[in-house]
């Protein structure tokens, strides 16, 4: 009991110390630059208490849930020696969770808005959905061709600074081509295709991958699939920008 | 009350809608094709509903205490009234927004040090280099990155100056640093560019992004509002490889029988 008081006690002061920094910035600038008063002090303070206390659940389910089981898939895998069943679930893995991501559907909504202003679709309801539709699909193609890419590098030992400034080379190339209303889109949609849940399970996963092969340095060859998530859909949403 | 017992449920709906995609790919793999039993599995169930329930939690607390703030915060700070019409009758001066460049690093900063997937990703990484490389250090790293990318991303859409011109020239500086540094940093430097952009920072940024837009004359929120993301992905590859490069420098000062550098 005393062990698992003083755990409690441990993990809210971590959260505590990641909230800090918010907490300071907001009340600095609301009370001594913008001289506001702070706004409706009690609905803060719950909205705090849920944020340490969610911050302690995400902590514990993490090492006891989500890292665990990232692991354990991978070894399955490895175990069962199947390359195409991984590959397999590399690219689900990576459609499924990219598909749904909320912020991915609110940046496609925006953007099709930009083309449409654009004149590089025509203006009505129906042709920005679809817009907004395949450009989800895209970047949902190119998170799980990227896990598969990043499976493969792990299997196969590559190095990943190779491949990831290759991206870059492509990436910077392809800019040079693509209609300027695309580009602010593609560099924004890497950074949005990677949520919360995904990113320790993929992280999980790799490092897991990288220790049942023999051979594979977990740090240098476990890491790096979510680099590749993050490069891939600007290739892709560039590619479809001077495709469309 | 009301209004929160709302916005509960609808987060709570919206994350289990988030994580449905995974829990069904997870299944499908699981009864298709491994069909073996996974080892401790009823503590992974376990331990997967605590993230679900501490990331609801987590996205209530803040809907209900502070994207609230950061976002109305944002808007003002952006706000013609703020930066003064006499400072903007001259046309548009990059110094006329020090205030919401200072912002802009501030709330980078601290939006990524709460950050939930960085804090997994740095946690695995000091799991695995077995305590080599701290799991603190290194958020403190990526949230430098943050802070001076978001920041330079205000620069950029206040003087309107081309973004592929900013992300070419951060991807050089990454090229350079990579062969620079310790290699068994470098896969974890790539990665930090993606989780720093997730549930915390993107809604606070994005609202910056729009309001600087649609408030500088001669911007619009719509083609200039795009791009904080990017600049918040690549400026942490950046921070986290200067980070290796100065903690292997200071290894090396440390022991005294190896030569100084060369």
């Amino acid at each position: 009991m005393k062990r698992f008081l003083a755990a409690v006690l441990e993990r809210t002061a971590a959260a505590l110390r990641d909230l800090g920094p918010i907490i300071v910035v907001i009340a600095f600038f609301q009370i001594v630059v913008l001289r506001q008063p702070f706004p409706d002090f009690g609905s803060v303070a719950v909205g705090l208490v849920c944020v340490i206390a969610g911050l302690i659940l995400f902590t514990e389910g993490l090492e006891s849930g989500l890292f665990p089981l990232g692991e354990a898939i991978a070894q399955a895998f490895a175990r069962k020696g199947s390359l195409t069943a991984l590959l397999a679930f590399a690219f689900c893995l990576g459609f499924g969770t990219t598909v749904a991501e909320p912020a991915l559907i609110a940046v496609a909504a925006e953007a099709a808005e930009v083309a449409a202003e654009a004149g590089a679709i025509a203006a009505d309801a129906e042709a920005r959905a679809d817009y907004a539709f395949e450009l989800r699909m895209v970047v949902a193609l190119s998170v799980g061709s990227a896990l598969v890419l990043g499976v493969i590098r792990i299997l196969k030992g590559w190095p990943l600074h190779r491949l990831i400034i290759g991206g870059y080379v492509l990436v910077s190339a392809m800019t040079a081509f693509a209609p300027a209303e695309i580009i602010g889109v593609a560099y924004d949609s890497g950074g949005v295709t990677t949520s919360t849940i995904t990113v320790p399970l993929v992280t999980a996963l790799g490092v897991g991958l990288a220790s049942s092969i023999r051979g594979r340095n977990p740090l240098i060859d476990g890491f790096g699939l979510i680099a590749f998530a993050s490069l891939t859909p600007m290739i892709f949403v560039l590619a479809y920008g001077m495709v469309v | 009350m009301h209004a929160f017992a709302v916005s509960a449920v609808s987060t709570a709906l919206s994350t289990a809608l988030d994580v449905a995609p995974i829990v069904g790919v997870l299944l499908l793999f699981q009864i298709a094709v491994l069909r073996r039993r996974l080892p401790n599995l009823r503590n992974m169930i376990l331990g997967f509903v605590l993230v679900l329930l501490g990331l609801t939690l987590f996205l209530i607390g803040l809907e209900e205490a502070l994207f609230p703030i950061g976002e109305t915060m944002a808007r003002q700070l952006t706000a013609t009234e703020t930066i003064g019409e006499a400072s903007l009758e001259d046309g548009v001066d990059w110094h006329d927004y020090l205030l919401v460049y200072f912002f802009a690093a501030a709330i980078g900063f601290a939006t990524t040090v709460a950050e939930p997937s960085l804090i997994a990703v740095a946690l695995k990484a000091q799991q695995v280099s077995g305590g080599a490389t701290g799991a603190w250090g290194l958020r403190i790293a990526v949230a430098i990155g943050v802070a001076a990318g978001v920041a330079l991303g205000c620069f950029r859409i206040v003087t309107g100056t081309p973004l592929p011109l900013y992300i070419i020239a951060a991807y050089l500086i990454v090229i350079v640093q990579t062969f620079r540094s310790n290699q068994t940093m470098v896969p974890l430097a790539y990665d930090s560019g993606g989780v720093t952009t997730s549930t915390v920072t993107v809604p606070v940024v994005a609202a910056l992004g729009l309001g600087l837009a649609s408030s500088v004359p001669g911007r619009s929120p719509l083609i200039d509002g795009f791009g904080l993301i990017a600049f918040a992905s690549v400026f942490p590859i950046m921070s986290v490889l200067a980070y290796a490069m100065a903690a292997s420098w200071v290894r090396r000062r440390r022991i005294p029988n190896q030569p100084e550098e060369a």
